[in-house]
Formats: structure tokens, C-alpha cells, sequence
């Protein structure tokens, strides 16, 4: 704070903000280092002193993920909206008019089909913008209908999870999503196709307790938040501290629960070459990469 | 003594009022007093069937959680025969708060599991109160996994305020081990069937519950996130649970409209709690009946409707 807030009303202050270089600036959580906002962006959102990952919308990663940046993306089926008619402190129709009109994306999910390194995928991304990436009937449908649609085409299956766990508003329908994600699960292995779940930062509750922890391949980004009970669920449950890390993609990788921590830059390359492995396919040559 | 919900208070005046007449009668009073009974005992009858027909989600899920309600391991003296309990996940460490084993349901040899709440200290204790660890759900796995290879059908009783929130549950990877047991449930090439008796907490639930059918009693609750909890995340405050629950819609009667259960089991007046033998008998029909609309399914059509059970949810509405 210093005076110019005190004294400037709130609506002039935003506008002022604007066009002061801070929006352009990026602190670093970690290190508290400034970042140009479009270094940070080349970079795909990883600050590149500190090595720490900030959230990646799903296009933009995309935009990292597949050849050329080339992908397309797949329809999202349609499904009730509002199924009980919710209403908490505010109608939860209005909440999800916001976030469309936030995000431009009907819910939590982007599909996607393209190619890694020449290897023709399916990936799904949580739009964590989206109320939290939260899982509910449209979520669900869509991870359903994008797993459907690897095997359809005979390709591997990626999740990108970052999600705070079920949509409460949804009540017993976004529970309904754990079971039926996990229908979804048991055909792309009926099919013989490998499924890789990327878990960001944060990755909690349903949605670990389905389709998230489910994958042959299991990658966490490192630094996320990846747990089933809320840390302070939990320290008010045993009214203890939480140790040092706990529910970081380190901490459960030491805990046997994840294959690897795998800095965003490295996933790619990853993805590829394990689906090379698990599906039997040859390296490509050097310079034919 | 019989022991009320704080719901249930103007009841508890009636009854008290009508054990002191009791008293005095049995002491030799006037004659007036076998009417004044009759009558008050007429009064109690129809203010607990008003009461009960008119339950609010809240007032249900207070006698969900109720202490003196039957809880799973009732329900399996009542209703397995030959029940033999086993223990352990092989990998770590047992788990009461989830109860399995095998043993005979009307002749049938059966598969049974279900998240036991304990009725005493001592028992609570033993059972985590009826919340289990990842150790649990890996031991259901393995009984479904090892029923499976048998061909036996599966039940499981449903009574858990969800899975255990805890720093030694989270290490061990509670999530994995839920999701699995959801999938084991999946991949059952014999006939399911799930009762949810009291509460039906969230993926401490569905990880036994992804069943062909799936029963609820009269007045159990079936939810995302307690009512207390989604007050305190939606409401910001811990004050607005009665609304949270009325929201959520996690009572039978919603959710059977919702394809979400198949069947509500009736309970006697008054809640299961008044007459345990009687829910207990009324779940044991409901479940011979589910168990008779499964009976001529091969593995794979038992897999693929219940994959298809599962998928058909919400798509309308």
C-alpha cells in the first residue's frame, strides 16, 4: 500500500493499475523474484529462476504439449445443467454463467486430440479457472466421452488433473462421477491402451479418489498439492501440524504413490516415450526428430 | 429407556407423561385413568407418524447418525448365515472400520462388506468410528477380487460419515486405495448390491457402492459432503448445515427420483432404531429381491449393467 491507494477511490485505482508495468510483472511465490509477464508465458508459466510452476491455462499448455502447437479440440457432450437447482450464497446457475463468461469454456474440461513427438494422443485438461476444475455432471460426461474417443481412435489416453475434488452444488450427481469416470477407466484397458495421469498443482479430493490415481503411468508437476482429505480437514480431525511438504508431488512420490515428479518442460518428451514403450513402438531416429 | 432425537422432544414429554400414569395405574388409581392412557398414547402414535412422514434432510441425517440405529455388523448377525469375518490387506495392517468377510445369504454363499460405526465407546474406538483407511478399502479389493474368482455375488452395507482424514491415511494414498476399490467393484463379474443403512459419506461410500443395485433406507442420506461441511465451504460458516442438507438432496426419496438408488427400503415407524429386527427384515426382503432381478446374469452382462447403470446417471433428468 502506499498513499495513491488510500486516497484514490477504488474504480479510479483499477484503472490506474492497469497501466502501471505491475500487471506486466509476475512475483514469484516462491523466491518472490519479478517475472515479465511474457517470459513467464514462453516459459510455459514456469518462472525460470526459481523453477516454480504456476498454473497453465489448458489451452496454452496444449499450445506446449502437442507438434507445432496443432491440436483439435473435441466437442463436449452436452448434459443437464444444474441438476438440483442449487443455491447456496448465490444461485449456482448465476456462478456458472460467471465462469463461462471468465474462461469461454462451457465447463472444468478441455479434449483434445493431436500429436507428441509424432504419437497420436487424446488428453483431457482441468481448467482449474472453472470453479476450482471441479468434477461434476459435465466434467464427468466429458472425460467419458474424451476417453471414448481415444479408443475410439486407438490412442493413448493423457489427464491433466487440477481440480479442488467434486462440485458440491452438484450433490449425489458429481459423486455419481467418481463411478462412472472410472467405467471410463476400465475401457481404455479393455482396449490395451496406455492412460497417463499429469497431476498439477492442486489435485484434491474426488478426484484423486478416481480416474486421477487410476493411471498405468502416474506424473506429478513438482511442487503440486495432491490429496485426497483437505490439509485442514485433517488438522482439525488429529489436531496436529501437518509435517513439512505434506500432500507435495514430492512427498508422495517418497510415499509410493506416484512413478515420477517431472518438471513441466520434461513432460512432453515423457508422454511420448513412454507411450512409445508401453504400445511397443520403435525410437524414432535422431534426425528424423 | 428409550432414547430420543432432539427432534423428537414433544414426543419425549407425551411418552414421559404417559409412563407417569402408567405408574400411578399400576399403583391402584382412579378409573378415569385408563382413557386419559388411551388417549395420550393415541396422541404419542400420531405425532410420531407425523413426525416421521414429514422429515426434514437435517432431521433424517440426525437419525442416520443416530447412536442406537442398527449398524452394519446388526445387519450381518441378522442376515448372514455362516458369517466368517477376515482381516487384513496383506500389505499393511487391518482395518475395523470397514467389516468383510464371507458367508451365506439365504443359502446363497455370499461376499459381504460394510463401514461398521461400533454402538459403544469401546466399539467406536475399535471401528474409527466407522471411517476407514486406505488398509480398508485395500482389504475390501481383495475380498471382491478373491469373490470374483469364486463367482460369488457381493453385498455391502453403507454407514460411513466418509473416509478417515488423516496424516498416516494420506501417506498410504487413501485416494488410490478408494479408487481401486470402486474399481473392483466394476470389474465383479457376479451380481452386486449395496445398502446404504445410515450414511453414505461421499468416496468413503461409493467404494463399496458401485454396485448392480443400489438400496437406501427410508431414512438414511446419501451426499457428496456432509451437510456440515458444505455449509462451512459454500455458506463460509458452519451455521447454514440444515439449509446445505435441504440443498444437496441427499434423502431416499430424491434420490431414487434421481436413478441414484434403485429401491428404498421402508422402515418401521419411528426410524430403524425402534425396531432394529424389523429394518432388518425389511432390508433382508429388499435384498432377496434385488438379488432375484440380478439372477440370470452372465460376468459380462453383470459388468456391463452395472458400467451401464452407472453411465445412464444424470444423463437426463
Amino acid at each position: 500500500m502506499n498513499w495513491i491507494s488510500n486516497v484514490v477511490p477504488p474504480r479510479i485505482r483499477s484503472l490506474l493499475r492497469r497501466e502501471t508495468p505491475e500487471n506486466l510483472w509476475v512475483k514469484c511465490p516462491e523466491s518472490g523474484q519479478l517475472v515479465f509477464h511474457k517470459d513467464l508465458e514462453a516459459n510455459q508459466m514456469v518462472v525460470p529462476g526459481s523453477g516454480h510452476h504456476m498454473p497453465i491455462a489448458p489451452k496454452a499448455r496444449c499450445g506446449f504439449l502437442f507438434d507445432g502447437g496443432r491440436f483439435d479440440e473435441l466437442p463436449l457432450p452436452e448434459v443437464p445443467s444444474d441438476p438440483l437447482k442449487f443455491r447456496d450464497i448465490k444461485r449456482y446457475s448465476d456462478r456458472l454463467k460467471e465462469y463461462r463468461a471468465k474462461t469461454g469454456a462451457p465447463d472444468s474440461i478441455l479434449l483434445a486430440q493431436g500429436e507428441i513427438e509424432a504419437v497420436p494422443f487424446t488428453v483431457a485438461l482441468h481448467d482449474f479457472r472453472f470453479q476450482g476444475g471441479t468434477l461434476g455432471l459435465a466434467a464427468g460426461e466429458a472425460i467419458i466421452a474424451g476417453m471414448a474417443a481415444a479408443v475410439e481412435k486407438r490412442t493413448p489416453f493423457a489427464m491433466f488433473a487440477a481440480s479442488g475434488g467434486a462440485r458440491m452444488q452438484e450433490g449425489a450427481f458429481s459423486l455419481m462421477q467418481l463411478p462412472r469416470t472410472t467405467v471410463a477407466v476400465r475401457r481404455l484397458r479393455a482396449a490395451g491402451l496406455p492412460y497417463f495421469v499429469v497431476l498439477t498443482n492442486p489435485t484434491t479430493g474426488g478426484v484423486t479418489a478416481s480416474y486421477a490415481m487410476l493411471g498405468d503411468v502416474q506424473i506429478a508437476e513438482p511442487g503440486a498439492v495432491i490429496g485426497f482429505a483437505g490439509a485442514r480437514v485433517i488438522e482439525q480431525t488429529i489436531r496436529e501440524r501437518l509435517p513439512d511438504g505434506f500432500q507435495r508431488a514430492e512427498y508422495l512420490r517418497d510415499h509410493g504413490m506416484v512413478d515420477m515428479v517431472t518438471p513441466r518442460h520434461e513432460i512432453r518428451p515423457t508422454l511420448a516415450r513412454m507411450a512409445r514403450i508401453l504400445m511397443n513402438r520403435p525410437t524414432p531416429s535422431a534426425d528424423a526428430a | 429407556m428409550r432414547s430420543y432425537l432432539s427432534f423428537e422432544q414433544p414426543l419425549a414429554e407425551l411418552d414421559a407423561k404417559i409412563e407417569e400414569l402408567r405408574a400411578v395405574g399400576d399403583k391402584g388409581g382412579a378409573v378415569a385413568i385408563g382413557d386419559d392412557l388411551a388417549r395420550l398414547e393415541a396422541k404419542s402414535q400420531k405425532a410420531l407418524v407425523d413426525l416421521y412422514s414429514n422429515l426434514t434432510p437435517w432431521q433424517k441425517a440426525e437419525v442416520a447418525r443416530f447412536k442406537a440405529r442398527p449398524h452394519c455388523l446388526d445387519y450381518v448377525a441378522g442376515l448372514i448365515e455362516e458369517f466368517t469375518p477376515m482381516a487384513g490387506d496383506r500389505s499393511f495392517g487391518e482395518d475395523a472400520a470397514i467389516v468383510c468377510g464371507f458367508g451365506r445369504f439365504r443359502g446363497q454363499a455370499i461376499c459381504v462388506m460394510g463401514q461398521e460405526k461400533g454402538s459403544d465407546t469401546e466399539t467406536r474406538l475399535k471401528h474409527n468410528f466407522g471411517m476407514p483407511k486406505p488398509e480398508g478399502y485395500r482389504k475390501a479389493t481383495r475380498l471382491m477380487e478373491l469373490a470374483d474368482r469364486f463367482g460369488l455375488p457381493c453385498v455391502a452395507f453403507v454407514d460411513t460419515a466418509g473416509a478417515f482424514p488423516g496424516i498416516e491415511a494420506e501417506a498410504r494414498g487413501q485416494a488410490e486405495a478408494i479408487a481401486r476399490s470402486t474399481e473392483a467393484c466394476l470389474q465383479l463379474g457376479a451380481p452386486s448390491v449395496s445398502v446404504i443403512i445410515g450414511e453414505g459419506g461421499s468416496g468413503g461410500a461409493i467404494a463399496i457402492a458401485a454396485t448392480n443395485k443400489v438400496l437406501m433406507l427410508e431414512h438414511a442420506i446419501y451426499s457428496v459432503i456432509s451437510p456440515e461441511g458444505a455449509s462451512s465451504i459454500l455458506w463460509r460458516d458452519s451455521a447454514h448445515a440444515q439449509e446445505a442438507a435441504t440443498a444437496m438432496r441427499i434423502t431416499a426419496q430424491d434420490l431414487v427420483k434421481f436413478g441414484i438408488v434403485d429401491a428404498i427400503v421402508p422402515e418401521p415407524l419411528g426410524g430403524a432404531h425402534r425396531d432394529p429386527a424389523a429394518a432388518i427384515a425389511a432390508t433382508g426382503k429388499a435384498l432377496d429381491e434385488a438379488f432375484a432381478q440380478l439372477s440370470n446374469l452372465t460376468p459380462d452382462q453383470a459388468r456391463e449393467a452395472r458400467a451401464e447403470r452407472f453411465l445412464a446417471i444424470g444423463r437426463k433428468i
